[in-house]
């Protein structure tokens, strides 16, 4: 008997060793589960086929919005929720949740003018805010008109297109529409949903740049990505220093960089109209959110690992897909954050 | 002598039979009532459900919410008035545009068309009730939206509405009224009410004609034949025999119809433009109950959710008010017919 088990311990050993090697862990492998805002998803499956393949721990992540991501995170029911507006700080507090940024993306005004391609109307912050307001209707604007010397725009009625769905995309816009405009802070105020004072709604950055492509005269506002895509003519913007930029991901790093995130205690800070001269004011990130002390410890330490991969590794992938890598100091204030307020 | 017994058994067998029958028979109409009782049950559960839900809505703004048109999620106030009104504005649109369509249709199918034709064309009817409401309103915004506005609206502007380009009025727009503030718009793009309304229509067609086309074959040739013979035609052969005798059955199809209209979600979505604005035109865009919901309900807490639930409430009440309406009309015809 003696003798026979020692060949079959030996396979066993081999075996074990030649599954390890080619699954990685997969002696431990873990599934976490995370839901929340859809404007991460891609960033976030590309992220963990990645994270698969290299550990084995598998990462289930649910596109239902960033309220259900909420809903879901206070129930307890994933391991962590992803909003693209930020929790207040005392909801965070009361419910012993955290949150940090994991990626950021721009979002661009676009137009459908004869003749005007991408990068050439340059509009400010309160002219943009006027033409939301629908107090700005027509292109011939001498508003419009102050902010582009030189370029020839054809007069014709202006629609304004929103998003018609509650949507983060929508949050950060009438947040920067919020902080250059008294009259928007006053009346619209921002969220996820607002009541427009005008226009037409589009379903998703798809429905809203197919009614920019279709109606002339129209300004909406997507998704930097789906600006590119869909090759909509995108507005160039005056941020708060006062500079005309146009859009891309050296901007939209430059508004995280730029971002007051030193006097934000967990990261509670939107990002527009950041101060960086370079910034480019519509810059949006999508927050995690997790328990401070962890009710599943084994996949909050998981999902922690998967962050830090993604935080290190996987912005790359993130480039590829039109987001914009967080800045390396935001990366090391992050993992910082998590050293001093996260129990894992 | 041996003929007794065998009559004991065979009574005996016929008492276990009929016992069994009985058995059986109850236990089939327990299973029937059962069905029945379910849907009344998830009717109900569905109902109450979105009461429920929409409860802190109903106590926080009582009867304002029907009324008021303001849907103002940055200061919280809701209102109902926009998106009921678009619901059954689109409906109604659609009901009209659809039933004398899909009467068209089933009268051509049942009547006049030969007979190698009725089959094909029947089940593309059916084909078309499959196709998925998001693929039309996938046609409806990248397809008939753009041309409607280029084509059909720029028509019933200049024509019929109080805001042609030109800036003169059309004799219509002067002398019925109504008619110009329907059709008056300045907004240049397709998705509106109407657009959102003949999607609907296109939508239901399906689903009317073919059950208008199921009734209308139910009616006896005698009858049919008889009229012919005393000199009717097709017209007064379907508008005296064939109508009066499959009434109930037709009506019936129409709220088939009318109920996937009402409740229509994706579609409408993508064509009816979404504004949360009151306008007299059916040109303008506007929203529907089902649209709202679909729209804001993944990012909608608290009060919000709350409103949108009593949306879904208040979609039964607009549903079931329909139907009460058109049985009501219903029973007045049969009673007028009687006479």
């Amino acid at each position: 008997m003696l003798t026979s088990s020692k060949p079959s311990i030996r396979f066993a050993a081999v075996a074990a060793l030649a599954v390890a090697s080619s699954f990685g862990m997969a002696a431990q492998a873990t599934d976490i589960t995370g839901a929340g805002s859809s404007f991460v998803y891609p960033v976030m499956s590309k992220w963990s086929a990645a994270y698969a393949e290299k550990t084995g721990n598998h990462l289930n992540y649910q596109s239902v919005g960033s309220g259900a991501g909420i809903a879901q995170i206070k129930e307890g029911t994933i391991d962590f929720g992803a909003s693209d507006a930020p929790m207040k700080a005392e909801d965070l507090q009361q419910l012993g949740l955290g949150q940090f940024p994991i990626v950021v993306g721009g979002i661009v005004p676009v137009v459908h003018i004869a003749g005007v391609q991408a990068d050439q109307i340059k509009l400010d912050g309160a002219t943009l805010a006027d033409i939301f307001l629908g107090k700005i209707t027509n292109w011939n604007d001498p508003k419009i008109a102050a902010l582009n010397a030189g370029l020839k725009i054809p007069a014709g009625k202006i629609t304004v297109v929103h998003r018609s769905d509650g949507s983060g995309t929508s949050f950060n816009f009438t947040n920067f529409l919020s902080k250059v405009s008294p009259e928007w802070a006053a009346k619209v105020k921002f969220g996820t949903a607002v009541e427009w004072p005008a226009g037409v709604g589009g379903k998703g950055n798809e429905g809203v740049s197919q009614y920019v492509n279709q109606i002339p005269g129209a300004i909406g506002y997507v998704e930097y990505a789906y600006a590119v895509k869909n090759k909509i003519a995108w507005v160039d913007m005056k941020n708060a220093a006062g500079n005309f930029i146009k859009p891309s991901a050296d901007a939209f790093a430059a508004a995280a960089a730029t971002a007051d995130w030193a006097s934000a205690k967990d990261f509670n800070l939107i990002m527009t109209n950041a101060p960086g001269a370079k910034a480019w004011p519509i810059t949006a990130t999508t927050w995690m959110i997790m328990y401070k002390t962890p009710k599943n410890p084994v996949n909050t330490k998981v999902a922690f690992d998967f962050f830090k991969f993604s935080l290190e590794h996987g912005q790359q992938d993130a480039a590829a897909l039109d987001y914009v890598p967080l800045p390396a100091a935001l990366v090391s204030k992050i993992e910082a954050y998590w050293a001093s307020d996260f129990k894992h | 002598m041996s003929a007794q017994p065998g009559t004991i058994a065979l009574s005996l067998i016929q008492e276990q039979r009929s016992r069994r029958d009985a058995r059986h028979e109850r236990l089939f109409r327990w299973l029937l009532k059962g069905c029945a009782l379910l849907v009344l049950a998830s009717l109900l559960g569905a109902a109450g459900a979105t009461l429920w839900g929409g409860r802190s809505a109903f106590a926080t703004f009582g009867w304002h919410f029907l009324v008021s048109t303001t849907w103002d999620p940055g200061n919280d106030v809701y209102g109902a008035l926009v998106p009921v009104y678009g619901t059954i504005a689109t409906s109604l649109i659609a009901l009209l545009i659809a039933v004398p369509v899909s009467f068209g249709i089933a009268l051509y199918l049942s009547e006049v068309a030969p007979a190698w034709l009725r089959t094909p064309v029947a089940s593309a009817i059916e084909l078309l009730a499959g196709i998925p409401s998001i693929i039309y309103g996938m046609w409806g915004l990248f397809i008939f939206a753009p041309f409607f506005a280029n084509h059909i609206k720029p028509w019933l502007t200049n024509k019929l509405g109080d805001q042609p380009d030109d800036g003169k009025l059309s004799w219509v727009a002067q002398h019925v009224p109504f008619v110009g503030k329907l059709f008056g718009s300045s907004y240049p793009f397709g998705a509106s009410i109407l657009v959102a309304g003949i999607v609907l229509a296109i939508m239901i067609i399906p689903f009317i004609s073919s059950v208008m086309r199921e009734v209308f074959q139910t009616v006896p040739t005698r009858l049919k034949e008889s009229a012919y013979a005393l000199g009717s035609s097709t017209w007064e052969v379907s508008w005296d025999i064939v109508l009066p005798y499959t009434r109930s059955a037709v009506i019936g199809g129409i709220f088939l119809g009318l109920g996937r209209a009402l409740g229509e979600t994706m579609a409408v979505t993508f064509v009816l433009g979404n504004a949360m604005q009151l306008s007299a035109s059916l040109l303008d865009p506007g929203t529907s109950i089902a649209s709202t919901i679909a729209n804001q309900f993944s990012e909608a807490s608290g009060l919000q959710k709350s409103s949108l639930m009593a949306l879904a409430f208040l979609l039964f009440v607009v549903t079931f008010f329909v139907l009460l309406i058109a049985r009501l009309m219903l029973r007045q015809l049969a009673k007028k017919e009687g006479s």
